[in-house]
């Protein structure tokens, strides 16, 4: 019992680093009276760091054949190696799920003796699940990089959603931190992948019955600030993995220290937590705002201000563009107004053709003022700094905002 | 002008439009049976008796006039349960059923918009509550939950729940309206326990895996935190500290 307690802690501390926890993305049903399903998008739980619990996240082991620098299973790690049986962690999933404690399994794993047979055993886990045990909760399985194309294919029949992390950004941030690894044998699976579901989604729409493969797509995760990459240089790969591969999402996470490795920023140093998000802004802008990535970043402007987001970022480098007429304007220029979101906007489309919208209906909206109000004309409202310069919109802003990052300096209206 | 009483469920509200359309009454207020009245000497009150094909006719007429979710959204908005949420309702409703053509989209008048945000706080609630939930095994094997939700949110939260443990009994008890649902490996029904000891958690009769299985669900939620981000303000913004009474992760 104390055993398995061990494992525990230490396999689910090591696979703490992968940061996608989604479940959502996968509608498959619970067939035949049996166990769970998915489509409900729940974080069951948040940790302390305030990140989501929606899956339970462990390696299958933490022993690895590998040395790359950044990773804490890493070969030359002086750390307890343990592994669970492949029993162990189908217990665990079923009755974690039973007790609605998680939404399914996020199953990863160092790599022993070689790909092939690190992806069979972790194949063979999910294969459990769903064949002995009708589970048809979310099951998200990590392809090794180089495991045989037959292996990944088994895999995406019965996992929700696979992923192959890219880790670092930039080729020559790998070659030096993980000499062992090279971008080709993560590159490969994942256009394999593309590929497969594509065939699969024609087949679906001719045959009734195929079976289903890899419902919620494929993610994957890279490093931020470990490598000294610019954001111009990873939102250019994250733009190139969503053209080319179709990914649902590329997760960013903000190094954390765990080596005292030369090569890479020193046990102590600070976690980009603001870059980080800003990078996730910028990527929720590419997705779903209509931007390219080269609007929000470029050689002029590689790197993302930390101070503002990129979407005001953008609007005060672009001033031609507005103001944007809210009773009037087509939906993708209400999208481009800093301080109106997603749903806003659509509530604004909808709301105006009830009679044109003043600011006080704005503001119940739920528009962010503040931000907007230098964009924007709407009833009765036309706002009169639109031609004032760049700096003195931005000192406005960030002089009546309160940001959740504490700022200590002081924007100072310049007067000149 | 009428003050109006009516028996708080969803149906009675239902009839209670039939009725301010049939009589041409214009609602002041809306109490609920149980609720301590306000007495106005100056307004007259009227109680509205339940009925079911009043209820029918008004739902059916809704439905030929807003879609699904802003059908929902109206139920959504009635389970909370909120002061006067009933006015708001009625008015958001005449609106729908005079000529307007998607009124449920006028999010610039107030009694639109808050149903829209009200119905908005109840379904987080309920997401919450699939969320928060969490099933102790008894000896019986019956799984057993207790919550404590803001809203009355079982009636929106059983279907979920049914097609997701379609292979094991359970039970979910709000202890807030004392009533339950409860499923037994068919269909779900309302229960309401009588014996209150019940609910004591020293007096519920686990099974012998269940400790067994929270020690290993505490410790997963310890080990998976990174301690260099910590971060309690966004950790108590998602987790409110309401909320963790029932929590095995939070409950030390």
């Amino acid at each position: 019992m104390s055993r398995i307690i061990e494992k525990l802690e230490i396999l689910a501390d090591a696979a703490k680093y992968d940061v996608s926890c989604s479940s959502s993305g996968s509608n498959r049903q619970n067939k035949n009276k049996g166990i769970g399903n998915t489509g409900a998008g729940i974080c069951h739980t948040y940790t302390e760091d305030g990140r989501c619990v929606s899956l339970l996240k462990i390696l299958l082991t933490n022993f690895c054949i590998y040395d790359c620098a950044y990773c804490v299973t890493r070969k030359s790690n002086d750390i307890k190696r343990v592994a669970f049986t492949v029993q162990e962690v189908v217990d665990l999933t079923i009755n974690f799920y039973r007790r609605n404690y998680i939404e399914g399994l996020f199953l990863s794993s160092g790599i022993f003796k070689n790909a092939d047979y690190t992806m069979e055993r972790l194949i063979l886990v999910a294969k459990k699940l769903r064949m002995d045990h009708n589970f048809n909760g979310y099951i998200h399985l990590k392809t090794i990089p180089g495991a045989s194309n037959d292996l990944m294919y088994e895999a995406g029949l019965y996992a929700d959603r696979l992923s192959v992390n890219i880790e670092i950004p930039i080729e020559s941030g790998l070659k030096l931190l993980a000499p062992e690894k090279n971008r080709q044998d993560m590159i490969r699976p994942m256009d394999y992948l593309k590929q497969k579901i594509m065939e699969v989604k024609e087949e679906k729409e001719k045959f009734k019955y195929t079976p289903s493969f890899t419902p919620a797509g494929q993610s994957t995760q890279m490093i931020i600030g470990a490598s000294g990459e610019t954001d111009a240089q990873i939102i250019k790969v994250a733009q190139n993995l969503y053209d080319k591969f179709n990914l649902k999402r590329v997760y960013y996470s903000g190094y954390v220290p765990i080596s005292d490795d030369m090569r890479l920023p020193g046990i102590g140093s600070a976690i980009p937590f603001l870059r980080e998000n800003r990078l996730y802004q910028t990527d929720w802008l590419m997705r779903f705002y209509g931007f390219k990535s080269s609007e929000l970043v470029n050689e002029q402007h590689p790197v993302l201000d930390l101070d503002i987001d990129p979407k005001l970022s953008w609007a005060l480098r672009n001033p031609g563009f507005f103001p944007v007429d809210i009773n009037n304007a087509d939906l993708h220029l209400i999208l481009r107004v800093p301080g109106i979101g997603l749903t806003s906007a659509h509530k604004i489309v909808n709301a105006r053709k009830h009679g044109h919208l003043d600011i006080e209906q704005l503001k119940k909206i739920g528009v962010s003022l503040n931000r907007a109000k230098y964009f924007i004309i709407c009833r009765g409202y036309k706002q009169i700094f639109c031609d004032k310069p760049e700096q003195l919109i931005k000192s406005y802003i960030l002089n009546a905002s309160k940001s959740k990052y504490s700022r200590s300096n002081f924007y100072q209206t310049s007067l000149f | 002008m009428c003050v109006i009483i009516y028996d708080g469920t969803w149906e009675g509200w239902l009839t209670l439009v039939f009725e301010m359309f049939e009589f041409k009454v214009s609602v002041t207020a809306i109490y609920r049976n149980e609720q301590p009245l306000q007495q106005d000497i100056f307004v007259p009150w009227k109680r509205v008796t339940t009925d079911k094909s009043k209820a029918q006719r008004v739902w059916r007429g809704l439905q030929l006039r807003i879609p699904k979710y802003a059908q929902e959204n109206l139920f959504c908005a009635f389970l909370s349960e909120l002061p006067q949420i009933e006015a708001t309702l009625c008015s958001a409703v005449c609106f729908y059923f005079s000529t307007v053509e998607e009124g449920h989209l006028a999010f610039g008048r107030n009694d639109v918009l808050t149903i829209h945000q009200t119905a908005k706080m109840v379904n987080r609630e309920r997401h919450r509550m699939k969320a928060f939930t969490r099933f102790k095994k008894q000896k019986n094997g019956l799984y057993f939950a207790v919550i404590e939700p803001d809203f009355n949110v079982l009636p929106l939260i059983n279907e979920h729940f049914m097609r997701r443990y379609a292979d094991q009994r359970w039970l979910i008890y709000d202890t807030k309206r004392d009533y339950g649902i409860y499923y037994n490996l068919n269909l779900v029904s309302e229960v309401k326990l009588t014996n209150e000891t019940v609910l004591l958690d020293d007096m519920v009769q686990l099974e012998k895996d269940e400790i067994l299985y929270a020690d290993l669900w505490q410790q997963y939620f310890k080990s998976t935190n990174i301690k260099e981000r910590k971060n309690v303000r966004l950790h108590v913004q998602h987790v409110p500290k309401r909320y963790w009474k029932y929590l095995t992760e939070k409950s030390i």
